[in-house]
């Protein structure tokens, strides 16, 4: 693993050299986010989007581990524990809104951090592995976050776990004794609600483990950079500490004044008010929607409205939403260009900025909104861009596209081909 | 590989007496298995425990009292935690529903396959949309009742007949008709 110039750990402190030979726990963490690990010089802000993951992902967990503290996971006390969180617990409505909106601030930072990967061609080999592990981790919060919304028991949380439970009873033969299994009843009650509360704990943990296999598989390679290029020399590349660990505090701050102004000045804004009325069971609110986060998803379900051969609507619009996402696990053999970066792809780079990106903000406005046939007739356009932007559109540009020259080397992107310019010493 | 050639050897000659099958090989074949079964053993248990547990089923049936339900009168109540929807059809809603024919019908069924027989004033459904789940207007007084008169899912607009058939909207299905029985003229038990 790594590059032979990496720093070598060398504590001086004799104590820190007696935890070496014991248990080799700070050279571990030196290697992978220290001065150990060297890191292309040419990262842009884009590059910040990992750690700024990891810093929500904690965020959720200490805010997360204090609330069940105070949370009671019984279907008839659900709605007014929170209500005690909110109104009673001392500072109970601060970390009860930087958890929801921290869910939020999480995805933001990790559909970024997706994008990055799409416009930089991340998922390229040799890094198919952390792109593989990363969407496990998006799965994993998707279902974390969805579990946590239903928590408060409120009527979006009710109603939402109806709505995504009956996806499964789409599922010819087996799909009704399913959802009956996964509610543990006919429809969402307290087995759902509690057991919701025990995944809603653990998956978190889980995708920590994941992170930690995702981070490990991407230090193999090593860190990929914009222009594509792979490290070539000790020239191209700087330490982690503290190159980016400065890089990433600037990131991390902007980060966290982003947040404060939503907990602080908007803290629900990004919410459904229907979620403050109590869980009932013989009412439907009059538009059940998910959270932003599922919205471009929500539009892709909702887009199939006729039966195809003999499959019915139903389920085609299940399948849709779940390829919409398994579909990613084969991007790096849809997408064959040799060039990874989309700087040095024209034709790549028109369609992502104007074809996928507009697409999926399409497919959200859709997904939030009231499925009338208008906005029915347009997701049905975007989700069939979406899947031909993908498994046509890409496949044809990685064969067809006259990519623009790529630099020798990362030093040479960075500090041209002029004579003398070679690494200066900082003043 | 060189100390896995010298044990092939070995193996193949003490094996030969029974077919080439070495007695460490029973012996691990035997010992995967028996773990086998016993991770499915535990994990039976473990998967089960999610199906719905006995104070759930013991709430499975429901009874109704009909007396007080005037025809064109629809009552909400609960099965399963679910709302029950018992309607007392009109006659005119019954004959619009009988003049449909079953071949424009996306889920063909007549009324009297959707009611109990001599009892077809008695419409019987789950309040649950089949599409995902919401529960469609028609049952309140002065809701809309959707353009076949039935009930109307306001979700994604399925629209139901009088005998809560699916008639227009994403829905595939008509509305369920739970099991049930009349126990006397005016009561039936539900589950």
């Amino acid at each position: 693993m790594s590059f032979p110039w990496a720093n070598e750990y060398k504590p001086s402190n004799p104590l820190m050299r007696y935890l070496d030979e014991k248990l080799p726990l700070p050279r571990f963490v030196y290697n992978a986010v220290g001065a150990g690990y060297p890191v292309p010089r040419n990262l842009n802000y884009f590059w910040n989007f990992g750690v700024l993951a990891g810093v929500a992902l904690m965020v959720q967990i200490v805010t997360g581990v204090v609330l069940a503290m105070h949370f009671a996971a019984e279907s008839t006390v659900a709605f007014s524990s929170v209500e005690h969180i909110m109104r009673d617990v001392n500072a109970g409505w601060f970390l009860r809104y930087a958890h929801a909106n921290g869910a939020s601030m999480f995805f933001i930072v990790v559909y970024i951090h997706i994008f990055r990967g799409l416009f930089y061609g991340s998922y390229k080999p040799p890094r198919e592995m952390v792109w593989h592990l990363g969407l496990v981790i998006f799965l994993l919060m998707m279902a974390t976050a969805f579990m946590g919304y239903v928590l408060p028991w409120g009527q979006m949380s009710f109603w939402g776990a109806k709505v995504i439970t009956g996806l499964f009873g789409a599922i010819p033969l087996v799909g009704e004794p399913i959802q009956t299994w996964l509610l543990g009843g006919f429809a969402p009650d307290n087995a759902a609600l509690n057991r919701f509360f025990s995944l809603h704990f653990l998956l978190p943990f889980v995708i920590l483990g994941v992170i930690i296999l995702h981070v490990w598989a991407l230090h193999i390679p090593g860190s990929s950079n914009p222009t594509g290029v792979e490290v070539k020399s000790e020239q191209d590349t700087v330490p982690f500490h503290p190159y980016y660990t400065a890089k990433d505090g600037v990131g991390v701050a902007a980060f966290f004044l982003l947040f404060a102004l939503l907990v602080f000045f908007g803290p629900n804004f990004l919410g459904e008010p229907d979620n403050y009325i109590p869980a009932n069971p013989l009412a439907t609110p009059a538009n059940i929607v998910p959270e932003w986060y599922f919205w471009p998803f929500y539009a892709i379900l909702r887009a199939f409205t006729v039966d195809f051969l003999f499959i019915p609507a139903k389920l085609l619009g299940v399948l849709a939403m779940f390829a919409a996402i398994l579909l990613l696990f084969f991007l790096p053999w849809l997408d064959t260009s040799a060039v990874r970066s989309g700087h040095y792809r024209p034709l790549f780079r028109k369609f992502f900025w104007f074809g996928l990106i507009p697409t999926i903000a399409i497919l959200g406005y859709c997904g939030g909104s009231h499925a009338t046939d208008g906005i029915v007739l347009v997701s049905q356009f975007a989700a069939a861009y979406y899947f031909a932007h993908f498994l046509i559109i890409l496949p044809i540009i990685s064969r067809v596209e006259t990519t623009k020259p790529l630099p020798t080397s990362i030093t040479e992107a960075v500090l041209g081909t002029a004579p003398g310019a070679t690494l200066q010493p900082a003043e | 590989m060189e100390s896995m050639a010298s044990l092939t050897e070995d193996s193949a000659t003490a094996g030969e007496e029974q077919g080439g099958v070495r007695r460490r090989d029973f012996i691990n074949v035997a010992a995967a298995s028996f773990a086998g079964v016993g991770a499915v053993s535990v994990a039976l248990p473990l998967i089960n425990q999610m199906n719905p547990s006995a104070d759930v089923l013991a709430e499975a049936s429901t009874e109704i009292d009909l007396a007080a339900i005037q025809p064109g009168q629809t009552i909400k109540t609960i099965f399963r935690k679910q709302p029950l929807f018992v309607r007392h059809l009109t006659p005119a809603e019954i004959a619009s529903a009988e003049k449909v024919s079953l071949g424009d019908l996306r889920d063909p069924q007549s009324l009297e396959d959707r009611t109990k027989a001599g009892k077809k004033q008695w419409l019987i459904t789950m309040g649950v949309c089949t599409h995902l789940g919401c529960v469609p207007l028609g049952a309140g007084e002065g809701e809309v009742k959707g353009e076949f008169g039935g009930y109307f899912c306001p979700c994604h607009g399925s629209s139901y007949d009088t005998a809560a058939r699916i008639r227009k909207g994403p829905a595939p299905r008509n509305l369920e008709v739970p099991p049930y029985e009349f126990t006397s003229d005016t009561a039936v038990k539900v589950g």
